[in-house]
């Protein structure tokens, strides 16, 4: 599977995209949703949160296990996902497309810090 | 050292996802563990046992050793190839193991043990043979593969018409030799179905022969969320050394009936069944978003229990588990489980949750 150029990632198997609205929309990795198996439940936060970085703020529930999800830049989370949380399968089955959460970065600029396409693959990589 | 069933390399080759499963490198799924577990309640699946330990029991005190080593009673066994579940327990009813004992006759049975307890049950029972004139013989010369499913048994028949004959009447737990196989009527799943043990060398053939019969291979993940929804125990789960079977729902594995027979544990558990105030292995259901695991904490108005396994039931589309909770809760309650920062709703119910391709609850 290949890795999108157009985002930004985390250690973690976070991805985020720049929305043209200035929000920051938050996925996880299809090395995240394989490595997780067949998801079943999600768990994210209400718009409004205000959340550090690194700060945990969602929960992925397959049929293994429970994953946490870290917010992976500071700021105020404007939307979750409906349609994933009504069909969590969506996450295994395009998992680029089905995005968790979006954040307005406190910091727009926190983005510039995080893993780009070619960074994430070696991490991926390696885990 | 991990080890390998002989069935490893199709397990790879099938693209399965491998993990350490009690010291053995097993496939926990093929793809979608949802998929294989709709595979095994709807049409048929094939589950590599390999790692479970066959132990062979021969000797003319096969049958009084036995009656003293489990806590059911092998004397109930009459005909040959039936086969009885039983706790193997300490002196305090603590449970050791849980196994499948299978008749041929009073002074030769065969014993399936678990795979992460198989040292701890030949080494307990070697001890326990001291006194009696048998002998124990583990077999890992055989490969087992366990073919549950609505078709299980027309495709395994498929693969081997010439097996038939043999199987085609066996009862449900009843098991018969053929040629140097064991074909036995039981299962882990709640559906219908054999589990066959065959030499070793033998085992590729015969997984490719079902796998060309349209028998897909199913990985331990579905096997585990099978036999929670049929409200099957999994030891060191729902039960283990530090529990006994009154409290872990195997009462009914129990036979106090003969008076005069003595087992291990016995006195241990009646004492525990005298003083009361049982604690109970029920089943959850969560009414609530959300999905059980093993450990959480279960809050009844009679007090607090603990989920003992818990996961997503794909036949109910719903969160259930086992629960071990306080005298006194009854199916129907509702109750609360506490996961993560929450309190969710769960309704208490007695398992099986799911058999036979039906949800039952």
């Amino acid at each position: 599977m290949s890795i999108p150029a157009d985002l930004k990632y985390t250690k973690t198997h976070e991805w985020l995209k720049q929305e043209a609205d200035g929000s920051v929309s938050v996925g996880i990795t299809f090395h995240a949703q394989e490595a997780l198996g067949d998801i079943v439940f999600l768990e994210l936060p209400d718009a409004g949160r205000v959340v550090k970085a690194g700060e945990e703020c969602a929960v992925v529930e397959s049929v293994k296990a429970a994953s946490d999800i870290y917010a992976p830049i500071a700021g105020e989370v404007v939307a979750k996902n409906e349609d994933a949380i009504a069909a969590p399968e969506s996450v295994n089955q395009d998992c680029y497309a089905a995005w968790l959460f979006k954040i307005k970065p406190a910091n727009p600029a926190d983005l510039d810090g995080l893993l780009d396409a070619a960074a994430y693959t070696k991490v991926e990589a390696e885990s | 050292m991990v080890q390998r069933t002989p069935l490893y390399d199709a397990h790879v080759a099938a693209g399965a996802k491998i993990v350490d499963f009690a010291g053995w490198e097993m496939p926990i799924n093929y793809g979608s563990q949802i998929e294989e577990h709709h595979v095994v309640r709807r049409v048929a699946g094939m589950f590599d046992v390999s790692h479970m330990l066959a132990i062979d029991l021969v000797g003319c005190d096969s049958q009084a050793f036995l009656r003293r080593l489990v806590a059911n009673d092998v004397a109930k066994l009459t005909l040959p190839g039936k086969a009885l579940y039983s706790c193997l327990l300490k002196d305090d009813g603590g449970v050791i193991d849980d196994l499948i004992i299978y008749f041929f006759t009073p002074t030769k049975y065969r014993i399936v043990v678990n795979a992460g307890t198989a040292t701890k049950d030949l080494a307990w029972m070697q001890a326990q043979a001291a006194n009696f004139n048998v002998s124990l013989t583990p077999r890992r010369d055989l490969a087992m593969i366990a073919v549950q499913g609505p078709q299980a048994r027309e495709k395994f028949w498929q693969a081997f018409p010439e097996t038939r004959a043999t199987s085609e009447l066996l009862g449900v737990f009843q098991a018969a030799e053929w040629q140097d196989w064991l074909i036995a009527r039981t299962g882990y799943t709640g559906e219908d179905g054999f589990e066959i043990s065959v030499p070793a060398t033998q085992a590729m053939s015969v997984w490719q022969k079902l796998l060309a019969a349209g028998v897909k291979p199913i990985g331990l993940g579905a096997r585990d969320t099978l036999r929670l929804e049929a409200g099957m125990n999994l030891y060191g789960q729902d039960m283990d050394e530090t529990q006994n079977p009154l409290e872990s729902g195997l009462t009914w594995t129990l036979d106090f009936k003969d008076a005069n027979r003595d087992f291990n544990g016995k006195s241990a558990l009646a004492r525990r069944q005298s003083e009361g105030q049982l604690r109970q292995l029920l089943g959850l259901v969560l009414l609530d978003k959300g999905v059980l695991r093993s450990h959480q904490k279960v809050i009844t108005e009679q007090g607090d229990g603990e989920t003992t396994s818990g996961s997503f039931s794909p036949t109910l589309n719903q969160s259930i588990a086992f629960a071990r909770v306080p005298a006194g809760v009854k199916p129907g309650d509702e109750v609360q489980v506490a996961i993560r920062d929450k309190l969710l709703k769960a309704k208490v119910v007695k398992p099986p949750f799911a058999r036979n391709g039906k949800p039952l609850i």
